[in-house]
C-alpha cells in the first residue's frame, strides 16, 4: 500500500526504539537529572505518533490497541492514587512516602516518587496517544493516491 | 546516609477522612474505565459516591463546633505541603454535594439508559465521578492552587457531561462548547489571580496568604488579585451578566446531569467565592467591602428581578428552571453583600435548601423526558395527572422554590430579610419580596400546564420508575423537612457563617 516515502519509512524504524529508548531513560533518571513522568509520557506517546503519521493508524493501532490506549490511561491514574493508598494503609498520610521505608524515610521517599512518575508518565503516554487516535481517526477528506 | 528511626505514630480511618473524602471518588474514575464492564460501572459510582456522602457526614459532625481539622498531604507539613482542611462551611457543602451525588446515581440509572447511547454509559459514569471528585476537592482542599486543579478536574468533566446531551438534542454540543469556552475564561482569570497573589505574598496556601494579607497590607497586586479571582470565581457561580453559559448547559444537558450541576457546581464555586473572600482576604478588606456595595447589590438585584422574569416567558420548563436559577443565585450573593452573620448564614442555607429545591425539580422533568419527548411545556400537557406521585413533588418542590412557609425555601428568605433588616435596608427586604412574587408566577405556569391542561391524546406516559420516585420524594421530603426542622441545615450554617466572619483561622501549628 505504502510504496512511497522509503526514506521516511526507513528512518522511522530505526528512531521509534530510539525514542522509546529516550522516553525510559527521561522517566526514570527524572529524578537526576531534568525529566519525568510528563516528559516521558509526551516522548513514548511520539514514538507511537510517529509510526502511526508514516505507517497510517491501521499498522499503529495493530502495536497499540484503542482498548489498550484507554486502560492504560486509567492504569496510571490508579498507580499514583494506589501508592497514596498503600501509605495510607500503611498508617501514614495520604502519598507520605516515608511509609515504604519508615527506617530510611530519603528510600521511602525514592521509591514513591518513582512509582508515582510511572503512572504520570503511563497515563500521560496514553491520553497523548489516544488524542492522536482520536484526531487521525475521522475520515480523511481526500485519499493518498488522489494527491 | 544514616539511618535515622523517627518516631510515627500510626494514622487511623478517622484521621485519613478530610482526603478519604476525594480519593474514593477520585479512585472509582479509574477503576470504572480499567474495569471497563458497563454493568459495574453504575454500582462503582454509587458506593463511591455513598461512601463520600457517610465521610462528609462524619466530618461535618467533628467540626460543627466551629474548629476545623487540617489534614496534610505527603506528611509535608504547610504552606510547604498541600492542606486539607475542614471546616463547618467546607463540611456544610460537602455534605450537599456528597448528598446529591449520592441520591442522583439511582435516578441517574434509568435517565441514563433513556438518554445516552449504550457504549457512552462506562466512560458516563467515570466522568460523572470525576466531576464529582473536582466539586468535592475544590472545597476540601485549603491550598489555592489545589482549587484550580480541582476546579478544572470538575470543569473538564462537566463538559464532556453536558455534551452528553448530543443524542437528545444536538444543540448539547454548542452548550457544551459555549461552557467550555466561557468556563476556561473564568478558570484562566481565577488562575491569573492567583498568580498574583503568589507574586505578592510567595505563598499559596490559603491561611498563609490570609496571614501574609493582613500583615503586610494590600497593595495594588493584591486588589487586582481579589479582581481577576472574584470575576473568574464570577463566571463559575454565574453571578448575573456573567450566566450566559448556564441556560443552555442546563437546558441540553442528560436530564441526570442537569440534576447534579443544578444543585452542586454553582455551589461549590459559591463556596470557593466565599473562602477567598471571607478567609483569604478578610471581611474587613476595604476594597472588599466597596466591591459588596457597589457591585455584588445592584448585580444580584438585577439577577432576581430579571433573570426571575426571563423565566417567565420561557417555553422550555429546563431552560425556566436554568433562569430560575440564575435569580437564585442572586439571593446568595445579595446574602454576601449584607456583610453580616445572618446574612452569609442566609446565604450558606440558600445554597444548601436551592440545590434540594432544584435537584428535586430538574428530576420531575427527567422523569417526565422519559415519556414526553420533549421538556417544552406543550409536550408535558397534563402530565401531572398521568404522573400523580412525580407532579406532587414536583408541586412540592416548587413550592419551596417560591419560598412558601412550611418549605426549606422560605427559611433562607426569612433569614436573608432578617439580615436586611438587621443592616436597616428595608428597600431591599420588600425587593426579596417582590421577585419571590415572580417565582410565584413561572412556579404557577408549570402547575397550570402539569395539572390544568389535557394530556397530549398520544401521550403513553404513566408513573415514573421506582428507582427515579424513590430519590425525587427524598429531596422533596426534604424541601419540607428543611423547613420544620432548621436544626440541621440553618444551625450548621449559621456556625460556619460566624467562622467565615471571624476571618482566617490561621496557620495550623
Amino acid at each position: 500500500m505504502h510504496h512511497h516515502h522509503l526514506i521516511l519509512r526507513v528512518v522511522t524504524k530505526m528512531l521509534v526504539g530510539a525514542i522509546m529508548l529516550f522516553a525510559f531513560y527521561v522517566q526514570f533518571h527524572g529524578d537526576f537529572s531534568p525529566g519525568g513522568g510528563f516528559q516521558a509520557g509526551v516522548i513514548m506517546a511520539v514514538a507511537f505518533i510517529l509510526y502511526g503519521i508514516v505507517f497510517g493508524l491501521d499498522k499503529a493501532e495493530q502495536v497499540f490497541p484503542p482498548w489498550l490506549v484507554h486502560k492504560l490511561v486509567a492504569l496510571g491514574v490508579l498507580l499514583y492514587a494506589g501508592v497514596g493508598v498503600v501509605s495510607m494503609l500503611l498508617g501514614y498520610n495520604y502519598l507520605d512516602y516515608d511509609a515504604f521505608s519508615p527506617h530510611h524515610p530519603s528510600h521511602g521517599q525514592h521509591w514513591g516518587i518513582l512509582l508515582v512518575e510511572l503512572g504520570v508518565g503511563i497515563t500521560v503516554t496514553g491520553v497523548m496517544v489516544a488524542i492522536y487516535y482520536a484526531f487521525a481517526g475521522r475520515p480523511p477528506p481526500m485519499k493518498d493516491e488522489d494527491w | 546516609m544514616a539511618a535515622e528511626e523517627t518516631h510515627h505514630v500510626a494514622k487511623t480511618f478517622m484521621d485519613h477522612l478530610p482526603v478519604l473524602q476525594v480519593v474514593i471518588p477520585l479512585f472509582a474514575a479509574p477503576i470504572i474505565i480499567f474495569i471497563g464492564k458497563r454493568s459495574l460501572a453504575w454500582p462503582i459510582a454509587f458506593a463511591a459516591s455513598a461512601a463520600a456522602f457517610v465521610i462528609s457526614c462524619l466530618l461535618l459532625m467533628q467540626v460543627l463546633d466551629g474548629g476545623f481539622i487540617s489534614y496534610h498531604v505527603g506528611g509535608w507539613a504547610p504552606p510547604l505541603g498541600i492542606e486539607y482542611r475542614i471546616d463547618a462551611a467546607s463540611a456544610l457543602v460537602l455534605a450537599l454535594i456528597s448528598g446529591i451525588g449520592t441520591i442522583v446515581l439511582p435516578f441517574a440509572y434509568e435517565s441514563v439508559k433513556a438518554e445516552i447511547p449504550k457504549k457512552n454509559h462506562t466512560l458516563f459514569y467515570a466522568c460523572f465521578m470525576l466531576c464529582f471528585t473536582g466539586l468535592l476537592g475544590m472545597v476540601a482542599t485549603g491550598d489555592a492552587f489545589n482549587v484550580f486543579v480541582f476546579l478544572e478536574i470538575s470543569s473538564l468533566s462537566t463538559y464532556v457531561l453536558v455534551a452528553q446531551g448530543a443524542e437528545h438534542n444536538k444543540r448539547a454540543l454548542t452548550a457544551a462548547y459555549d461552557y467550555l469556552i466561557m468556563g476556561t475564561i473564568g478558570a484562566t482569570f481565577f488562575i491569573i489571580g492567583l498568580a498574583m497573589l503568589y507574586m505578592a505574598t510567595g505563598t499559596l496556601n490559603m491561611a498563609d496568604l490570609a496571614d501574609r494579607i493582613a500583615e503586610e497590607g494590600t497593595n495594588r497586586t493584591i486588589r487586582a488579585a481579589f479582581a481577576f479571582i472574584v470575576v473568574g470565581m464570577g463566571l463559575k457561580v454565574a453571578i448575573y451578566p456573567l450566566h450566559h453559559w448556564l441556560p443552555n448547559a442546563y437546558t441540553f444537558a442528560p436530564s441526570a446531569v442537569s440534576v447534579f450541576l443544578a444543585a452542586t457546581a454553582t455551589k461549590a464555586a459559591i463556596y470557593v467565592l466565599l473562602r477567598f473572600m471571607f478567609s483569604v482576604f478578610n471581611p474587613g478588606f476595604v476594597f472588599e467591602e466597596w466591591t459588596l456595595y457597589i457591585v455584588f447589590i445592584p448585580f444580584s438585584l438585577l439577577a432576581m428581578f430579571a433573570a426571575s422574569f426571563v423565566a417567565v416567558f420561557q417555553t422550555n420548563i429546563k431552560r425556566m428552571l436554568a433562569y430560575s436559577s440564575i435569580a437564585q443565585i442572586g439571593y446568595m450573593l445579595l446574602g454576601i453583600a449584607m456583610l453580616n452573620a445572618t446574612g452569609l448564614s442566609a446565604t450558606l442555607v440558600h445554597l444548601v435548601n436551592h440545590g434540594i429545591t432544584k435537584a428535586a425539580l430538574f428530576m420531575g422533568v427527567g422523569a417526565m423526558l422519559l415519556y414526553s419527548g420533549g421538556a417544552f411545556y406543550n409536550n408535558l400537557n397534563g402530565l401531572g395527572r398521568k404522573m400523580p406521585l412525580t407532579g406532587a413533588a414536583m408541586i412540592a418542590s416548587g413550592l419551596s422554590l417560591i419560598g412558601v412557609p412550611g418549605t426549606a425555601g422560605f427559611i433562607s428568605k426569612w433569614v436573608l430579610v432578617q439580615a436586611a433588616f438587621e443592616n436597616g435596608w428595608w428597600i431591599i427586604a420588600i425587593a426579596i419580596m417582590l421577585s419571590s412574587l415572580l417565582a410565584v408566577i413561572y412556579v404557577w405556569r408549570i402547575f397550570e400546564v402539569l395539572y390544568l391542561t389535557e394530556p397530549n391524546p398520544d401521550s403513553t406516559a404513566k408513573e415514573a420508575p421506582i428507582t427515579m420516585l424513590i430519590p425525587m420524594w427524598i429531596l422533596a421530603g426534604a424541601c419540607i423537612w428543611f423547613g420544620f426542622d432548621t436544626e440541621l441545615t440553618l444551625g450548621s450554617a449559621q456556625v460556619a457563617a460566624e467562622g467565615l466572619l471571624a476571618g482566617s483561622a490561621g496557620m495550623a501549628h
